[in-house]
């Protein structure tokens, strides 16, 4: 049975591991190396590396990074932060990459999506939407949350799966951090517009929160940072206690 | 020497470090001569079917075919297990090596595709590749079309119907799943290739 997926995401800056709540108050939570290593031996289902302040200048601190965080670990690996075009996205798979996720650059152009997947297959692409509730429906923002794009986050997740995304992030930009849950009604609107497998993303605090939104947000996968960094909430039980619930996982792994 | 084929589909680096990581000789090679000379083959592959068109256009599909009909052992993962069938409906006019028989065929309409994530894998016992893995252990796959059930299968998996996660035929191994993503359980069937 295909089981759902409990994803630890680093968010790193200057090549550093941090978390911040609701995208700001950065504090520092280790090597991405060494976190990614003892996430995926606690049992984590895969590894996402988000390179927060990506610019140009830090490239280099960003390759560094991947390509020490995928030496030594065995489960899929996504590299997201400043990919801009098919060469940004080929060095990071050089890098030791398994799947890009693109964000800003993707809303920007398409077409870059299709390119990416016409590369290197769809099951690369990850297309990463950052979307926060505004009038009853869920506005998409670029730029790690700092630029509004007047966009519906469902018309653009259907957008990105028909240029050949292979999944979808999703993150609720209102429960970043927070530890209160994450946006289920979100997640099954995206869940159920398309096709492609969603990532749910923000607000993970307890146990309950991934049963809410494997069950009520009918989401395939579910990513947290800071429980997992800050040792609330410790992958190994998080999944005894899915398991528990009914909830097919990956246990024991 | 493991042979690595590189015919531009995708990234390699994952299936090269895996190798790596359990200190086996590994070259990565797109030339014909290169794998015709390695003493064991290993055929990845992502993406889509169309992809294995280079296998033909570069003079790698004669050497390949040779070395799987005279002994040597032969690792397909993912599309590289794909291409051991006769074929696949994502693109009919590429042949496969045609060593299994039947196509490859895309997941019905009631589950999403591509089937991504970690599925248990029911296995068949005296298989070579999956000797000591647990029956049950969980594997990583990501593709969006599979292979029918054949007699040489050692191992199934479940998403909207049941489909060959795993063949096996004297030297010729195949393996849907992604082993150099599956943790402990995917290197410890590499390590398995590497002793056959």
């Amino acid at each position: 049975m295909l089981t759902k997926r409990i994803i630890a995401c680093l968010d790193m800056d200057g090549g550093r591991v941090v978390k911040g709540v609701r995208f700001k108050n950065l504090r520092d939570a280790g090597d991405p190396a060494e976190c990614a290593t003892a996430h995926a031996r606690n049992g984590a289902d895969e590894i996402v590396l988000l390179d927060i302040t990506a610019t140009s200048g830090n490239r280099r601190t960003m390759l560094h990074a991947v390509r020490s965080t995928a030496h030594s670990l065995f489960v899929p690996f996504t590299v997201g932060g400043g990919i801009r075009q098919l060469d940004d996205a080929a060095a990071v798979f050089d890098a030791g990459a398994d799947k890009i996720a693109i964000n800003s650059a993707a809303v920007h152009d398409p077409k870059l999506i299709s390119k990416i997947a016409g590369r290197f297959g769809s099951q690369a692409v990850v297309a990463a939407i950052d979307a926060k509730r505004a009038n009853g429906s869920f506005e998409v923002f670029v730029a790690g949350g700092r630029v509004p794009t007047g966009r519906d986050a469902i018309q653009w997740a259907r957008e990105a799966a028909a240029c050949g995304a292979g999944e979808i992030l999703l993150t609720s930009m209102d429960r970043d951090g927070t530890q209160c849950g994450f946006d289920c009604e979100l997640v099954r609107a995206v869940a159920e517009a398309i096709s492609i497998p969603v990532i749910a993303s923000g607000g993970a605090g307890s146990a309950r929160d991934f049963i809410d939104v494997f069950r009520d947000g009918r989401a395939d996968a579910a990513l947290a940072a800071s429980i997992f960094h800050f040792g609330i909430e410790n992958i190994a039980q998080l999944k005894r206690e899915l398991h528990d619930a009914s909830i097919p996982v990956r246990w024991p792994c | 020497m493991i042979a690595i084929v590189d015919y531009g589909a995708g990234n390699l680096n994952s299936v090269k470090k895996a190798f790596d990581y359990l200190g086996s000789e590994v070259v990565v090679t797109g030339q014909p001569e290169l794998v015709a000379a390695a003493d064991k083959i290993v055929l990845p592959g992502v993406g889509h079917f169309s992809s294995l068109r280079t296998l033909n256009s570069t003079g790698l599909r004669q050497p390949l075919l040779q070395s799987a009909s005279a002994g040597k052992p032969f690792l397909g993962i993912c599309l590289g297990m794909q291409w051991l069938f006769e074929g696949s409906e994502e693109c009919t006019e590429i042949a496969g090596a045609e060593i299994f028989p039947g196509k490859c065929r895309q997941f019905p309409s009631s589950v999403k595709s591509p089937h991504v994530g970690w599925n248990s894998l029911e296995i068949q016992e005296g298989s070579l590749l999956l000797r000591g893995v647990a029956q049950d252990s969980f594997v990583y796959y990501t593709h969006s079309f599979h292979a029918p059930m054949v007699s040489a299968m050692t191992g199934a998996s479940e998403y909207g119907l049941r489909f060959a996660g795993a063949v096996e035929q004297d030297n010729i191994f195949g393996v849907q799943f992604h082993p150099e993503k599956s943790g402990d359980v995917g290197l410890s069937i590499l390590k398995n290739f590497c002793e056959v």
